[in-house]
C-alpha cells in the first residue's frame, strides 16, 4: 500500500529534486493514510539514504548493484516495477529528469497504470484521483482524472518543497531480478561537465542570449552565476552557434526550468524561450531594448547595456552576501 | 530498412493557447498547425537514413481528418507513405496502443518519435510503445547512427550526454541536433499529393486518464523597472520583496 518514491543519485549524492519527491510522496501518503517507501539504485552511502528518509520515508529499499550506476532504462524500469509490486504500491512518485522521462512511461505501461506527466500540485483525492499537469510547454494546465488502480506521477520541480520531517527509516537491501532484456542497451561512455551546477536542479539560473554578442563574453554570465551559486543557461541561437553547449539551451525545444530565480540577459523573450522558463518563481530581465518582449514575462527589469550592468550587478550581489 | 515515424499535429510554437466549452476543449480557431518540432527532427533523420542506406519511411498520426495537411507535409519532406488512425488522441496510452498495433503488423526496424509532443508534453508514447512491443527505448536521442543491425546513440543526460549501443529494432524519442529540419521542396510537395495515405479506425478505445478541465496560468502582475545605474536596488528587491535569494 505504501507510496513508492524513486530517489535519484548523481555523483554519489541524492539529487535535491528527489528530496522534493520524497516530501511530495509523504504528503500523498498522509492523505491516503499510508507510509512512504523510497527506492535508491546504485552506489550510495547509508547517511545519504538517511537524509532521504528524513524527508518523509519510513522504509528505504536500496539496490546497490553497480549496474545501476549508469542510467539503464530497462533495468531501472524493472527495479521500480518490482519494488512497486513488493510494496503493493498504488501510487508511484518520480520527479522529472532525463532518466525519469525515459522510465516513467515504461513503468506505467508494465503496471497497466495511469501516468501523469509534469504534475504541478498534490493530487486532489476528493473526487477520485485528480492531478494538475503543465501542458503546452507551460502555457496552460490540464486537470486529469487518473482512472487505473495504479497511478504513476512524474512531478515537476518545485511541485512541492523538500521538507525535513526528521523521520527515520529502515534501510533494506533490495535485489530485483533482472533479465537479459534489461541489459539490451549497452553503455559505452559518458561525457559530462563535472562540478557544474545542473541546470535542471538549480534554484537560480543565469541565462545569456544573442545580446552577449560572442562566446568570449560568457565570463560575465559565469561570474554572476558563480556569485549566486547559479547554473548557466542560454537561448537556442546561442547553442546553435556553439557559443554554449547544447545541454544549456533553455526553452520550448530545450530544457524547461522552474527555478526560484531566472535571470535573462540579452534575451529578447521569444515565445519559444518563455515556454521553457514560465514556471520560474521570479524572472529578471536585462535588455538594452525597452520594448523587448522579455519584459512582459519578467517580474523585475533593467533596461541597459549588459556589458556595463553585469559587472556592477555581480559586485552588488557579492556585497549583499 | 523499414522506419516508422510518429508525428503529432500541434499548434505552432507561437500560438496563444485558449480553450472553449467551459475550458474542456482546445480552441483551434485561427491556429496554424505544424508537425511537432521534435517529430520533425525524427522525420528528418529517418529521411536521411533512407537516403544513405535505402528502405522506406512510413509516417503515422492518430488524429481526425484535420491532421491530413500535416501528414501531407511529412510526405513532402520525404516519407513514402502514411497511416492515419481516425480518432482524437485522448491520452498517451490510447495513442501508444494504436502505434504498437500498427508496428506489430509491419515489423519496422526502427520506430522514431519526438522526445515529447508540444501540446500535452507527456513524453509518454515512446516508452509505452516500446513496453507494449517488448523493445528497448532510448530518449532523448541527440545522435543516431545505424550500422547493419546495430545502432550507436547519444542520449542527453543532465549536464552532458551518454553513448549507447543497441540492436534493432527499438524505439527512439528524438531531439536536436539529430538532424536539421527539412523544408519540403516543390517536387516533394507535388509527389506528396499522390503518395498513399491509409485511414484506419482505432483498434481499441482503452485509456488510463480522462480530462476534467483545462486552466490558464494567472497573469503576471507587471514588471518592476529598476534603473541601470542602481543594480543594488534589484539585489534588495530580490532579497526582501521577492525573497528568492
Ligand atoms: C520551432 C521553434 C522552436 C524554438 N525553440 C527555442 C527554444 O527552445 N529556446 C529559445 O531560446 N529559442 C527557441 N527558438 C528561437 C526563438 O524564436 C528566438 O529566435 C530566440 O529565442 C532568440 O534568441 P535571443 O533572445 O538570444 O536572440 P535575439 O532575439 O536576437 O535577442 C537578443 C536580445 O539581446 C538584446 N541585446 C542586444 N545587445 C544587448 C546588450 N549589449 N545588452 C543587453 N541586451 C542586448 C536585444 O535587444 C535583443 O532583445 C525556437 C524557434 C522555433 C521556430
Ligand atoms: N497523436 C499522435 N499521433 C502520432 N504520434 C504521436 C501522437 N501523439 C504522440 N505521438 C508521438 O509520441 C511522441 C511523444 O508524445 P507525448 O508522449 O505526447 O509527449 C511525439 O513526439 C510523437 O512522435
Amino acid at each position: 500500500m505504501a507510496v513508492l518514491v524513486f530517489i535519484e543519485i548523481a555523483e554519489g549524492e541524492i539529487k535535491k529534486s528527489s528530496l522534493e519527491a520524497v516530501s511530495y510522496a509523504k504528503s500523498v501518503a498522509d492523505a491516503m493514510g499510508t507510509s512512504v517507501t523510497a527506492l535508491a539504485l546504485g552506489t550510495i552511502s547509508n547517511s545519504e539514504l538517511e537524509n532521504a528518509a528524513k524527508h518523509g520515508a519510513t522504509k528505504v529499499l536500496h539496490a546497490a548493484d553497480a549496474v545501476y550506476n549508469n542510467q539503464v532504462i530497462n533495468a531501472y524500469t524493472t527495479a521500480l516495477v518490482e519494488a512497486a509490486k513488493a510494496e503493493g504500491s498504488t501510487v508511484i512518485v518520480l520527479e522529472k529528469s532525463s532518466i525519469v522521462d525515459a522510465i516513467a512511461p515504461r513503468i506505467a505501461a508494465r503496471l497497466n497504470a495511469s501516468l501523469a506527466s509534469n504534475v504541478t500540485e498534490l493530487p486532489n483525492l476528493s473526487n477520485g484521483f485528480e492531478v494538475e499537469c503543465s501542458i503546452f510547454t507551460g502555457k496552460a494546465f490540464a486537470v486529469n482524472k487518473l482512472t487505473a488502480p495504479i497511478k504513476v506521477l512524474a512531478i515537476k520541480k518545485n511541485a512541492h518543497a523538500a521538507i525535513d520531517h526528521g523521520t527515520a527509516a529502515t534501510i533494506t537491501a533490495f535485489n530485483p531480478s533482472l533479465s537479459a532484456a534489461d541489459s539490451a542497451v549497452k553503455h559505452i561512455s559518458t561525457e559530462k561537465a563535472t562540478g557544474d551546477i545542473l541546470l535542471t536542479e538549480a534554484d537560480i539560473v543565469v541565462s545569456g542570449g544573442r545580446g552577449l554578442k560572442a562566446s568570449e563574453n560568457w565570463h560575465l554570465i559565469e561570474n554572476l552565476a558563480k556569485t549566486l551559486g547559479a547554473a548557466t543557461g542560454c537561448s537556442k541561437p546561442v547553442s546553435d552557434m556553439h557559443w554554449r553547449p547544447h545541454h544549456e539551451h533553455v526553452g520550448q525545444t530545450g530544457i524547461k526550468v522552474s527555478p526560484s530565480l531566472y535571470i535573462a540577459v540579452g534575451i529578447s523573450g521569444a515565445i519559444q524561450h518563455i515556454a521553457g522558463i514560465s514556471s520560474s518563481k521570479v524572472i529578471v530581465a536585462i535588455n538594452s531594448d525597452p520594448e523587448a518582449p522579455i519584459f512582459k514575462a519578467a517580474d523585475y527589469g533593467i533596461v541597459g547595456d549588459a556589458f556595463q550592468i553585469l559587472p556592477k550587478l555581480t559586485a552588488a550581489f557579492e556585497a549583499a552576501k | 530498412m523499414k522506419i516508422l515515424v510518429c508525428i503529432t499535429h500541434v499548434p505552432d510554437t507561437t500560438t496563444r493557447i485558449t480553450f472553449t466549452d467551459n475550458n474542456t476543449k482546445f480552441n483551434g480557431a485561427g491556429v496554424q498547425f505544424i508537425i511537432g518540432p521534435y517529430d520533425d527532427y525524427a522525420l528528418a533523420r529517418a529521411v536521411e537514413l533512407k537516403e544513405t542506406s535505402g528502405g522506406t519511411v512510413t509516417v503515422i498520426n492518430i488524429g481526425g481528418p484535420d491532421t491530413e495537411p500535416t501528414i501531407r507535409k511529412a510526405l513532402a519532406i520525404g516519407a513514402d507513405d502514411a497511416i492515419r488512425i481516425n480518432a482524437e488522441p485522448t491520452d498517451g496510452w490510447f495513442v501508444a496502443q494504436q502505434i504498437a498495433e500498427i508496428a506489430k503488423q509491419n515489423n519496422y526496424d526502427l520506430i522514431l518519435m519526438g522526445r515529447e509532443s508540444i501540446d500535452y508534453n507527456g513524453g509518454q508514447v515512446h516508452g509505452m510503445v516500446a513496453e507494449i512491443l517488448g523493445m528497448p527505448s532510448v530518449s532523448p536521442v541527440m545522435q543516431l547512427e545505424i550500422n547493419g543491425t546495430t545502432a550507436k546513440v547519444a542520449r542527453e543526460i543532465e549536464g552532458g550526454k551518454e553513448y549507447l549501443e543497441l540492436s534493432l529494432p527499438f524505439v527512439a524519442g528524438c531531439q536536436e541536433p539529430i538532424a536539421e529540419w527539412k523544408i519540403p521542396n516543390m517536387r516533394g510537395i507535388m509527389s506528396a499529393r499522390t503518395k498513399p495515405l491509409q485511414v484506419m479506425e482505432p483498434f481499441t478505445h482503452e485509456q488510463m486518464t480522462s480530462l476534467v478541465n483545462y486552466e490558464l496560468p494567472a497573469a503576471k502582475s507587471g514588471c518592476k523597472m529598476i534603473a541601470a545605474d542602481s543594480p543594488e536596488l534589484l539585489v534588495s528587491a530580490l532579497k526582501t520583496e521577492a525573497k528568492v535569494i
